[in-house]
């Protein structure tokens, strides 16, 4: 059920997103969403795209650690005080979560969010359970 | 200044006395390395070379060389040349796992290296009147021990310090009003700017010199200290292979440091031919142990370059002066006072299962050595949270602590990111300008 999650390991140098991005227009990947967790030295890149084999395969060439990881992606409503419903969600499960981040989307009146755990499934058992909505990739490539 | 010596009849011996002395004590030297050193012995048969054929100091070059790898060969006691139960003591290279030397000491062999401390020490102008903080580390490490037996010698009040602890070393220096400081110049430093922080002028310490080494410095670096302690700054050579601190030592000339040479034999080689080169020439220096006996060595490879001169010295001593060594002719660094070799780094990275690429990168910031490594991830290391990397990191960087005794800053960098020059990878970018 989860979707993939690009995950980009990038050196704080100039220049790097500008041609991490670049090589993912070159390559029509559209980008959904993106987190960036930074150091002084480096920083990781998380990214939800349209087309993970086409990312992929063009920041291989380009030399770059990939890795392709399995989050939660759960659809929200966009309103106030629907992200900490869903929180709330893991937390009574007594999930605990890496990070998370959130999107909008241009159609639909909804927000999205990613999150990473360490258990996929019990996650989104819980949130089904909730009454939310799990996405998959197969969404993603179609929002 | 007025001069002083510790053994004047031997310091300011004329040239040709000193000649004849090292002829005599070599030619007894080669005699029981031959007899008692089997390993050493394979080595001048493999050249076809007889205890005999050395009949004075002139036939040096036809000996073989030691080198550090032989001294691993030989680990632990395979150059020793006397018994076990005649020796008093050992002293070990610092930090290095695989490359651990341990030298072995008699009495006699103690004695003679702390007459040479004692000679540094005197050579600064100290007597026994004066009070001598050693703050060098005591223990395997050379500094403490050398500089202590020598301050013992001349009848200096010995402050056994040992390095470290800051606060308590400048509580003794004001307190007890220490007048010799002997540590590496880098803790020097340190405490020259411990002292200003905590308000005190130069003026106010009762130090008139320090005998610092066991790490590259510069002059300027020497200034610096000479400024904020209100000293006047010698430097001091030595390698535990040779005994330690003392093999060389500065007089009040600062022009060179003079080596003791009726104990240890220089000389200066080509590092690529093994030749000889004249006096004067920019070369590898090689030591004999003339009069050692427990872990004599013959024509040790220091990799140290360096130039010797013979010219007269103001100080009156006769002895000849070596240059402060200039580089190396092998790939170690000397970080924080510890010897580090890049195929150590190389070694734990593939043990904790890294790829071996990877830079060191040293400057110095306010005298003291940082030494950053860079290593290249493999995808599979990669975790995508940044507390998983961090504490990847630190665990490579502790790895390296117990193999090289400091602490190393680890950075994982991306594959292909380490600049490689003609493909290969550029290993050490060391911009402390230390030669």
């Amino acid at each position: 059920m989860a979707i993939n999650q690009l995950t980009v390991f990038v050196e704080n140098k100039q220049g790097a997103l500008v041609q991490i991005t670049e090589a993912l227009a070159a390559v029509n990947v559209d980008i959904r969403a993106l987190s960036i967790a930074d150091t002084q030295e480096f920083g990781i890149l998380r990214l939800i795209v349209n087309n993970n084999e086409a990312a992929t395969a063009a920041l291989n060439d380009l030399g770059y650690i990939i890795k392709n990881i399995d989050v939660v992606g759960v659809k929200i409503g966009d309103a106030p005080g629907k992200l900490s419903k869903a929180l709330d969600v893991l937390d009574k499960s007594g999930i605990n979560m890496e990070y998370l981040y959130a999107f909008l989307t241009r159609t639909e009146k909804h927000a999205y969010v990613v999150i990473r755990v360490a258990d996929n499934e019990a996650a989104e058992a819980a949130f089904t359970a909730a009454g939310f909505h799990i996405i998959t990739d197969a969404d993603v490539a179609k929002l | 200044m007025e001069q002083r010596y510790y053994q004047p009849e031997i310091e300011t011996m004329p040239v040709e006395e000193i000649k004849k002395l090292q002829s005599e004590k070599l030619v007894k030297q080669v005699r029981h390395v031959y007899d008692h050193v089997p390993y050493y012995r394979a080595l001048m048969e493999e050249r076809g070379v007889k205890p005999e054929d050395i009949k004075g100091i002139e036939d040096i070059a036809r000996l073989p060389f030691l080198t550090k790898a032989d001294l691993r060969e030989a680990y632990p006691t395979g150059l020793l040349a006397v018994p076990q139960k005649d020796c008093v003591r050992i002293h070990s290279t610092s930090g290095t796992t695989g490359r651990r030397v341990v030298a072995f000491y008699t009495q006699h062999d103690v004695d003679l290296w702390e007459d040479c401390c004692a000679r540094a020490i005197m050579a600064t102008g100290c007597t026994d009147e004066d009070v001598c903080q050693v703050a060098y580390g005591y223990g395997l490490f050379t500094g403490g021990s050398g500089l202590h037996g020598g301050s013992h010698k001349v009848g200096c009040l010995t402050l056994p310090m040992s390095s470290g602890n800051t606060e308590r070393q400048i509580q003794f220096m004001m307190d007890l009003g220490a007048t010799l400081l002997c540590c590496t110049p880098s803790y020097a430093a340190y405490l020259g700017e411990s002292l200003k922080e905590m308000g005190y002028k130069p003026e106010d310490n009762k130090l008139k010199a320090g005998i610092f080494g066991a790490e590259p410095w510069t002059e300027e670096m020497r200034r610096g200290i000479e400024a904020s302690l209100g000293i006047k700054a010698y430097d001091i050579y030595g390698l535990t292979e040779t005994s330690g601190p003392g093999v060389a030592f500065e007089c009040s000339e600062q022009k060179g440091m003079h080596i003791n040479e009726d104990h240890f034999y220089a000389e200066i080689i080509d590092p690529d031919t093994g030749e000889v080169l004249p006096e004067g020439s920019k070369g590898e220096l090689v030591f004999t142990s003339l009069d050692k006996e427990a872990f004599p060595l013959l024509r040790y490879r220091t990799r140290d370059i360096c130039v010797l001169t013979r010219e007269p010295c103001a100080c009156g001593r006769t002895h000849i002066r070596m240059s402060k060594p200039m580089g190396r002719s092998d790939d170690m660094l000397i970080i924080r006072g510890v010897n580090v070799f890049p195929s150590q780094i190389e070694t734990v990275l593939l043990k904790e299962g890294y790829s071996p690429n990877y830079q060191i990168v040293l400057d110095r910031v306010n005298n003291n050595d940082t030494f950053d490594v860079n290593v290249e991830m493999n995808p599979d290391q990669f975790v995508d949270t940044v507390g998983g990397l961090t504490k990847q990191e630190k665990a490579l960087a502790a790895a390296m602590k117990t193999m090289l005794g400091i602490n190393p800053t680890v950075h994982l960098v991306s594959p292909k990111s380490i600049v490689r020059s003609e493909g290969k990878a550029v290993r050490v970018i060391d911009k402390r300008k230390l030669f």
